[in-house]
């Protein structure tokens, strides 16, 4: 239970492990999420799974290194176990035939986007996939989205692909679209969910964020998580993760993510480097 | 009175022994455990004291009956061994209920010298005994019954659970818990401090219900890794020990910004998560100088106290009603006004205010005066208009109180809940709404106590066997 039976480093500072854990793998759906611990002093972290394979008994999840924990992470390498690996948590993704749904990616929501898009194929809608990153060489798993959706579309911010620029272009591209799509999916940074949100609100297209607020245990007992939606105090690990774009205190949400950034900081200067080097790169919003 | 126990009586110090602990300036620098301990002599000299009833109230005070006087009297004759057996026929985890039982209010408040000399330190000598067995390094592993073929799925760690698994393994049926941390012991583990329970003692338990033969299965969410339905596929019995680990807020503006904390978060932060360690430890934690705790229970003194150890200048428990209605055990809120945190009484916040990046700053207060009792028989909190006032604090801890977390009762089709939240079980057994299953301990009393949910687990592991032999629910 909890090895690693896969490891890899899918774009600069974006890692992919491949966990055995099948009483997930038989339960999770997509927009679900699990707690991993790298080791027994670890932080408890969340993380959505990015796929999984019953028959095999596996997960998948992808994340950036951008901390002490997630650096942990990083250094493990195959046959090694994670301590804990629990789940699945949080609610899985609404899905149904919507009609055209364009879903968009940026950082690790480009591999938690994939069941979803996969699902929403599978229920019958037309999916049109949006990479959104720094530049061309931080996008992955392109092959499998056009195996999968009716469409993709990049946006970069240096312009090596696609659209140039910020998630701003989002607009752009949805006016390019035949029809105006039925719902937007966002998976990705605070940044790209909150500046996706904001593009979309004017435009009146419901608009599905997977919050990935700082948790603790994900069953609700902590209270960490909580994140104003529609003006109601919400848990992201039991109520969400995922809500309304245009409902969720992006201010305060964004307040609450950066709460430990310092004492980050400071197990950075005190910890002695792993293995593995640790460069403090981080996603292209967040500051 | 009789003339034996008249003549006893003036040959020894009547008074109530007091057990040794840290100093107050020390203590609150440290995580290590407040009190020491009876030593071997002070037991027995307290032991002494005991009137040995002939229709003993301490033994109604408890609730779970533990024979007081037998134990009591196998101290005075230096015989622990025999005091330890007696108090496990009822108790199966007294090093714990030694140290965390409101005993001012159960057994102690029941005795008879409770308005002459002081009443017996009971649960001093509970807690002797049980450190006395664990330092001699063997527990003695009772027998177990023959196998019997029956499986039970127990789910949360916690006393009820813990207790439940260590009464039917002895009865011979195979005992799984499910927990959904990645340690066992529950509240114990993860909310009691340190320094008021060693950790080692929970393990210790843990410990001791594994090598009876209990399989433990931590990282295990019950309703989302499985469902109990699930279960009943391949148990034959399902106990829910799932605790009130939901957080209650106090709805009211500013509950969000950063330095306002639940005390599960904040405790389990510390507790479970080792943040005291921090940076060694990699979950971090905030080095606050003021904190506010709010509320009056043993969770709020817990919080307040682990502020004080965690470097806080000033610690503030805030408290909407007075001194006399606070529900913690009387030995912690002494111990936190000894350690230095101010007790702000009738007093209740009412607005949170931030600074522009969303931390804490200042809490918005206004007095309070008490009224004519509710229903839980306390006298009510009035506001008093136009009293408010702003005190600067950089973080706060909301110790108000949990209610059931709805995770199994939401996944379980059958499972009745009550208006709050809590399962419907039946006192004597356990029984749920649904057929084979039963429950205890917080998750149908709402937040209570470590004795009451141990002595739910206890009845309800009896009628679990009943089940298990006969076949009929
Ligand atoms: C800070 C604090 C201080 C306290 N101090 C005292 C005191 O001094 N004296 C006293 O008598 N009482 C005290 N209490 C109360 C006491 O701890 C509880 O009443 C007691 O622990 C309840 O036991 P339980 O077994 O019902 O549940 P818990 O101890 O709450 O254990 C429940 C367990 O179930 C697990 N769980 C929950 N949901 C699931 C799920 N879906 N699947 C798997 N596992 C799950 C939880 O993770 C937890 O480990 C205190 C409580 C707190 C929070």
């Amino acid at each position: 239970m909890n090895s690693i039976v896969e490891r890899r480093m899918i774009v600069p500072n974006m890692h992919l492990l491949t966990i055995e854990a099948p009483d997930i793998a038989s339960k999770v759906k997509p927009g679900q999420f699990v707690i991993v611990r790298a080791n027994d002093e670890g932080e408890r972290i969340p993380l959505s799974v990015a796929d999984w394979d019953e028959e095999r008994g596996t997960i998948t999840i992808v994340f950036m290194e951008v901390g002490a924990s997630t650096g942990a992470l990083a250094c493990l390498d195959e046959k090694d176990t994670v301590s804990t690996c629990v789940g699945p948590l949080g609610n899985e993704t609404e899905i149904g035939n919507f009609g055209t749904v364009v879903c968009v990616g940026g950082c690790y929501g480009i591999a938690s986007l994939y069941p979803v898009a996969r699902a929403l194929k599978e229920a019958g809608n037309k999916v049109i996939m949006v990479f959104e990153a720094r530049s061309s060489y931080l996008i992955y798993w392109v092959d499998r989205y056009i195996k999968l959706v009716d469409r993709v579309f990049n946006i970069t911010r240096d312009g090596s692909l696609g659209y140039k620029g910020h998630i701003t272009c989002l607009p752009d591209v949805i006016h390019g679209l035949q029809n105006p799509p039925d719902r937007v999916i966002v998976n990705g940074c605070t940044f790209l969910m909150a500046r996706a949100s904001e593009m979309t609100r004017g435009l009146g297209i419901l608009t599905v964020v997977n919050l990935n607020p700082i948790m603790i245990d994900g069953t609700g007992m902590c209270g960490v998580c909580r994140v104003t939606v529609k003006g109601k105090m919400k848990f992201a690990c039991v109520d969400g993760p995922e809500f309304s774009g245009h409902e969720v205190d992006w201010k305060e949400f964004l307040a609450r993510r950066k709460a430990y950034l310092e004492e980050e900081a400071l197990f950075f200067r005190r910890s002695e480097p792993k293995q593995a080097v640790h460069k403090e790169v981080k996603c292209q919003y967040e500051s | 009175m009789n003339p034996e126990k008249t003549e006893k009586m003036s040959k020894i110090d009547l008074n109530r022994n007091d057990m040794p602990k840290q100093s107050p300036e020390i203590r609150r620098h440290n995580f290590n455990e407040v009190a020491l301990g009876y030593t071997e002599e002070l037991a027995i000299k307290e032991a002494k004291r005991c009137l040995q009833c002939k229709k003993p109230k301490c033994k109604t005070g408890c609730p779970v009956e533990i024979d007081i006087p037998d134990f009591i009297s196998c101290i005075v004759k230096g015989d622990f061994s025999a005091g330890i057996k007696k108090l496990k026929e009822k108790n199966c985890l007294p090093a714990v209920c030694g140290r965390v039982c409101p005993q001012e209010s159960q057994c102690e408040s029941q005795c008879i010298l409770a308005n002459k000399k002081g009443e017996i330190a009971i649960g001093r000598l509970e807690r002797f005994l049980a450190d006395w067995e664990a330092k001699q390094g063997s527990v003695d592993m009772p027998s177990k019954a023959k196998p019997t073929g029956k499986k039970v799925a127990v789910i949360g760690s916690g006393p009820a659970g813990i207790t439940v698994a260590g009464d039917l393994i002895l009865l011979g049926h195979e005992v799984t818990i499910f927990e959904a941390l990645h340690k066992a012991g529950g509240v114990l583990t993860y909310g009691i401090p340190e320094f008021r329970l060693p950790k080692a003692i929970v393990a210790r338990e843990v410990d001791y219900v594994q090598r009876l033969g209990v399989k433990v299965v931590t990282d295990y969410v019950v309703g989302k890794t499985r469902s109990i339905d699930e279960l009943l596929k391949e148990f034959d019995a399902v106990f829910v020990g799932t605790g009130a680990g939901l957080p209650w807020f106090m709805d009211i503006p500013g509950e969000n910004l950063n330095g306002v904390y639940s005390a599960n978060e904040y405790l389990t932060r510390m507790n479970l998560m080792k943040g005291y360690q921090f940076p060694k430890s990699s979950t971090p934690v905030k080095r606050h100088v003021r904190v506010a705790v709010v509320g009056g229970g043993n969770v709020a003194m817990d919080s307040a106290r682990t502020a004080l150890r965690m470097g806080a200048d000033e610690v503030r428990i805030i408290y909407r009603r007075s001194h006399a209605e606070l529900p913690a055990r009387l030995e912690e809120s002494e111990n936190a006004e000894e350690e230095g945190v101010i007790f702000n009484m009738l007093t209740l916040p009412v607005r949170y205010i931030g600074d522009e990046n969303g931390w804490l700053t200042e809490i918005e207060c206004i007095k309070m005066e008490l009224g004519e009792p509710d229903a839980s028989g306390r006298r009510r909190p009035i506001e008093i208009p136009n009293s408010n006032f702003r005190i600067q604090m950089d973080a706060v801890v909301c110790a108000i109180g949990n209610s059931p977390n709805p995770l199994v009762p939401s996944t379980t089709p059958g499972l009745q809940t009550t208006r709050r939240g809590t399962l419907v079980a039946d006192q004597e057994t356990g029984k749920t709404t649904k057929e084979r299953v039963w429950a205890g301990g917080d998750i149908v009393t709402g937040a209570a106590t470590v004795i009451l949910a141990m002595g739910a687990g206890r009845k309800a592991a009896r009628s679990i066997h009943k089940y298990l032999e006969k076949g009929k629910w």
